[in-house]
């Protein structure tokens, strides 16, 4: 139950990128039939991901090395092709990691940042939004839905501001995508970022979205792929990965949402009224389908993850002890957890593959866990009190 | 990630609890970190009978608590205060390297606690 992390290759996706490892190897560049199947294969792809969006034009989207490459150049291309209206980017404190750390580089070159907080859902407040906007705020920068605590932001009343202000509206829609409906007309979207990986789709692939009216500054130059805002040589197989990946997600997302928002619910209600002091994190309603953040007091993530994963059950935490950094999730700190409870969150995200089963393993299976960690721990209370935080 | 001793001790964790009438109590670490433990000895003769813990943190935290229990109870408390951080991570047959440092912190709850059990006698 970690498809946070990365989702398997579709098979159906596998069987279409084949052709083009070895048989039609041909550089799209080339105005020779070779090359010119292989631009063919790109632009199928182009047009299947921009009506997996509702973008009027397939033009407006450009292939890039995946999402984080997305994030970089929508923020890092808009603001230093436009500075000279404005040096001021509002983003939120629950980012991904590819965005913050854009803007804190941008900070380092003259660019003033408002990180805006977040409520204890993890909802950007729209007034809050609307206060920090000056005369020099040139983009908003705020994700379509958090792939951590599952958190879906109100993106079309984001986006009405900032079309009323004149401000350009990135979308990190990276965790989002192929979960649930992305409409980047309906959301006055300017520029939207999408990964491969993400929708059982190829990695080292992903997408932005940029609307005609939002020139954007490259950050690869080259031979001038991609209308010169992506130089380099089409990953030709992976393009084509990525399309029919996105196809078969905006094909199967009502059922399958559907689906994994039954079996979220059957989790998280399980477990938080069978076992005391668990709570979820994020908010109950206005999350992604297949994410379940839940909190156990008393104890630590990684524990957690390893006890699970001994009875064969794989997720993630938002503890230090499985981070890089050392520092517990910056997304559980924004919603104002304390450090300890950050220390204790499970993340588990459900998929295509997951099955009502998977849900009911777990619920046999953790509150033993949770006991034997819980009686180990210095923190656990002799009496356990009823309820949550 | 971690070796099979790690999860040995892990998921089969030796002396894990509290000794009510303990000699000595040790406290380490804070939760804040994501690591807290706290370590039970009695003492005879110069001699650790007997030693509990209780530990919040990840694998590495649990499974070092648990081996220098193994390594501390029946030696003298001048051996064991010799244990060292480096000697609990090697009978582990070693640790991550970012769990040298953060969770590895055994050596210094069982220390605290022979200091806590030398100070009680003094009085």
């Amino acid at each position: 139950m970690d498809y946070a992390a990365g989702s398997p290759l579709d098979k159906r996706v596998l069987k279409e990128m084949i052709p083009y490892f070895a048989e039609q190897f041909g550089n799209p560049s080339s105005p020779h039939s070779f090359g010119q199947m292989a631009k063919n294969a790109i632009e199928v792809s182009r047009s299947r991901i921009a009506d997996s969006i509702n973008a009027k034009d397939s033009d407006d989207l450009v292939f890039t090395s995946g999402g984080t490459e997305s994030n970089n150049l929508a923020i890092r291309g808009i603001t230093t092709r436009h500075k000279e209206k404005g040096n001021h980017i509002i983003t939120s404190a629950i980012e991904h990691m590819s965005v913050i750390n854009t803007c804190k580089s941008l900070m380092r070159q003259g660019f003033e940042v408002t990180f805006l907080p977040v409520d204890n859902h993890g909802f950007v407040k729209i007034e809050e939004l609307e206060n920090s906007i000056t005369k020099k705020t040139i983009l908003i920068t705020i994700m379509y839905a958090n792939g951590e605590i599952g958190t879906i932001q109100p993106a079309e009343e984001i986006g009405k501001v900032a079309q009323e202000n004149e401000i350009f509206f990135h979308v990190d829609a990276i965790a989002s995508a192929g979960k649930i409906q992305i409409d980047v007309s309906e959301n006055f979207i300017d520029l939207l970022s999408i990964s491969s990986n993400d929708i059982y789709g190829p990695k080292g692939v992903g997408a932005l979205y940029i609307n005609k009216e939002a020139r954007i500054q490259p950050i690869i130059y080259g031979g001038g792929q991609e209308k010169g805002l992506r130089s380099g040589s089409e990953n030709v197989p992976s393009i084509v990965g990525m399309g029919k990946a996105m196809e078969i997600a905006k094909a199967e997302l009502k059922e399958e949402g559907a689906r994994l928002t039954k079996f979220r619910d059957k989790l998280i209600d399980g477990v938080t009224s069978t076992i005391k002091r668990t709570y979820l994190n994020g908010h109950p309603k206005k999350r992604l389908p297949n994410n379940a953040n839940i909190g156990f007091d008393y104890i630590e993530g990684e524990s957690l993850i390893l006890s699970l994963d001994a009875i064969g059950v794989q997720v993630s935490s938002g503890s230090a002890c499985t981070s890089k950094t050392l520092e517990p999730s910056h997304v559980l700190r924004a919603i104002g957890l304390p450090h300890e409870k950050a220390h204790g969150s499970l993340l588990f995200t459900l998929g295509r593959f997951s099955k009502e089963n998977d849900i009911e393993i777990v619920l046999s299976k953790l509150p033993n866990i949770v006991k034997r960690l819980r009686s180990m721990s210095p923190l656990t209370p002799k009496e356990i009190p009823e309820g949550v935080k | 990630m971690y070796s099979k001793k790690v999860m040995d001790h892990f998921m089969n964790p030796r002396n894990v609890g509290e000794l009510k009438d303990a000699d000595g109590v040790g406290t380490v670490g804070n939760p804040v970190c994501g690591d807290l433990m706290t370590m039970y000895i009695k003492v005879k003769d110069d001699k650790l009978t007997d030693i509990k813990f209780k530990t919040f943190g990840c694998g590495a935290a649990i499974a070092t608590s648990s081996m220098v229990t193994e390594m501390a109870k029946g030696k003298t408390l001048e051996e064991a205060k010799k244990i060292t951080r480096q000697d609990v991570a090697d009978s582990l047959d070693g640790l991550p390297p970012p769990k040298m440092h953060c969770s590895n912190l055994a050596a210094d709850a069982l220390n605290a606690a022979i200091k806590d059990y030398l100070s009680k006698k003094k009085k």
